[in-house]
């Protein structure tokens, strides 16, 4: 598709940036089938900040793989408008021969980024994930949440186009700090929100922590295990910027744990 | 300090991480240099010699037992010399024409087999991986291959090449080039899953995927191989100099059958060390080169 189309599609009035319409994903067939989502229902809005949240075994990386195209679903439609998308997952999954700044550089040429840009975009894209400085480093000269700094680089070279300020790009995100140490997630919540709000990015999250969802998420959306579905959706009207160990990020967070643990109790009966 | 910064961060609500924040800057600046705070590093001299000195040491081990030999008595002399009568002759032979000219016959069938083997173990190794039909039908074949003895493999290459340069090459590229597509193959079949994922996000296909992402990834599997491939031919070779003896050429296999023949044992022992520096040597190569892709690639904790 060429960009102008792109742009096209992404300006006329549709009002999500990516909808899902009666998901199901079965893997196997028969009765050893397994479920492992059952008509999933979701709109995310462009601009939005959704985070998704559920116990093991909901299908969250399943539902993430469906909407970046890397497997098709059983049933129902995916439909993300023709926006680029971007999946990171919790391990940065950077190429250890090359050098981080050609990590980058390859996403761009993978994109369509001529040769005589990509260069100066890739420093770009650093600089804007803080790692400016970095460029000739190999990712395991890096710490773990520098890497998944160039991994959001490399995401944002995917999806970004500096022509249209972000608009129409989808970027998913499975668990992608929860690899991460306490103090390091915490200033990688600050930069992910920042870079979120300056690109006009649509971000759909993953997530096992309640408190990172309610930190991060406009909405925080909840699903059941074994088949994930989604059991419930909590609106956070809670002014940015958040801390996460403010208390009314505590409090929704509480509220949603409960919910939570109500669903996981099922599962003991 | 990153952490006392962080607690006067401004109240929710006050402005706080806005584009180009100076305090989030300076934190995560502050914590990417707390991480990586390296370990010094010894200088070049230093690992020289704590690789050189058990080696060294291992060498001089070597010669005490040889010389201990000698002493008890067990052969004559003239059938077991010691070490102190052998390594002036192995001076005097290092220092010769002839000897020169032998060995640059025997490295010149080296790498020219070695480098066919190469040709072919890379052909082989991309064909059977891509392929699962050829797969089914060659890999254990392959791996077959490698286990069976190179000399087993001389009276055939004599029938079908005669005492000749194509007998030896034969046999060496048949030594050599099933450790080198298994090395391919395994490299291949152990791209790590989740670079294969981040490789379809980015949306490697077909070639692409190949030339990016499954092709670097196989590089230290097969260095591996090549390495291992190396000691097949190497030996594969001096099996094939010692039997398939090729008119008036001088290679090290003929210096040696010849110094046999002559009784001349301290020669015999002087090519013998020679034929075991040229391995060690070359394997060494191979070790610098497979050690220096893992530390470039971070593949080695140390």
């Amino acid at each position: 598709m060429t960009q102008a189309a792109t742009a096209a599609l992404s300006r006329t009035p549709a009002p999500a940036a990516v909808r899902l319409s009666g998901v199901s994903k079965a893997f196997g067939s028969g009765d050893a089938a397994l479920l492992a989502l059952d008509d999933v229902s979701l709109e995310v809005a462009p601009g939005e900040f959704v985070c998704l949240l559920g116990a093991s075994g909901c299908g969250k990386s399943t539902l993430l793989n469906l909407i970046a195209d890397l497997d098709t679903p059983t049933a129902g439609t995916i439909d993300t408008g023709g926006a680029r998308v971007a999946l990171m997952f919790q391990e940065p999954a950077l190429f250890p021969w090359l050098t981080v700044t050609a990590n980058i550089e390859l996403a761009l040429k993978m994109r369509g980024v001529p040769r005589s840009e990509r260069r100066e975009r890739a420093s770009a894209l650093l600089a804007s994930v803080h790692l400016s400085g970095f460029e000739k480093k190999r990712p395991h000269q890096l710490s773990g949440g520098m890497r998944q700094r160039v991994a959001l680089a490399r995401a944002l070279a995917l999806t970004v186009d500096e022509t249209d300020g972000g608009q129409g790009t989808l970027l998913l995100m499975d668990e992608p700090f929860g690899a991460l140490d306490a103090m390091t997630r915490d200033l990688l919540h600050d930069e992910i929100e920042r870079i979120w709000r300056e690109r006009g990015l649509t971000v759909l999250f993953v997530t096992h922590n309640v408190r990172e969802a309610v930190r991060l998420g406009d909405r925080v959306v909840l699903l059941s295990s074994r088949p994930g579905t989604v059991v419930e959706q909590f609106p956070v009207d809670i002014a940015r910027p958040r801390r996460i160990d403010a208390a009314p990020v505590a409090a929704l967070a509480g509220e949603i744990t409960d919910r939570l643990r109500e669903e996981v109790g099922r599962h003991g009966a | 300090m990153a952490l006392e910064t962080r607690t006067n961060a401004p109240d929710p609500g006050a402005g706080g991480a806005a584009a180009g924040d100076p305090a989030l800057e300076r934190q995560i600046a502050g914590l990417d240099a707390l991480e990586l705070a390296a370990g010094a590093r010894r200088g070049p001299l230093a690992r020289l010699w704590s690789a050189l000195w058990p080696m060294l040491t291992a060498v001089a081990i070597a010669l005490a037992f040889w010389q201990a030999v000698v002493w008890s008595g067990w052969k004559d002399p003239w059938v077991l010399p010691g070490p102190a009568d052998t390594l002036p002759i192995f001076w005097d032979q290092v220092t010769s024409g002839r000897f020169w000219e032998a060995v640059a016959l025997t490295m010149r069938r080296a790498l020219v087999g070695f480098s066919v083997a190469i040709v072919i173990g890379v052909l082989v190794g991309a064909l059977v991986s891509r392929f699962l039909v050829l797969r089914r039908a060659f890999g254990s074949l392959i791996t077959g291959l490698q286990t069976m003895p190179s000399i087993a493999w001389f009276p055939l290459a004599i029938l079908l090449f005669q005492l000749s340069e194509s007998a030896i090459l034969f046999v060496v590229v048949l030594g050599a080039s099933p450790s080198i597509a298994n090395g391919l193959i395994a490299g291949v079949d152990y791209t790590p899953p989740i670079l294969l994922r981040a490789g379809k996000v980015l949306g490697l296909r077909g070639l692409l995927l190949y030339r990016h992402l499954i092709l670097p990834a196989s590089l230290p599997s097969f260095v591996a191989g090549l390495k291992q491939g190396w000691a097949f031919a190497w030996r594969s070779l001096m099996a094939g100099e010692l039997l398939v003896i090729i008119g008036d050429t001088t290679s090290l296999g003929v210096l040696l059958s010849q110094a046999r023949e002559l009784n001349n044992t301290a020669d015999m022992i002087s090519y013998m060390i020679v034929i075991l520096i040229i391995g060690v040597v070359i394997d060494q190569l191979f070790g610098v080169a497979d050690r220096a892709l893992r530390t470039r690639w971070g593949m080695d904790v140390d």
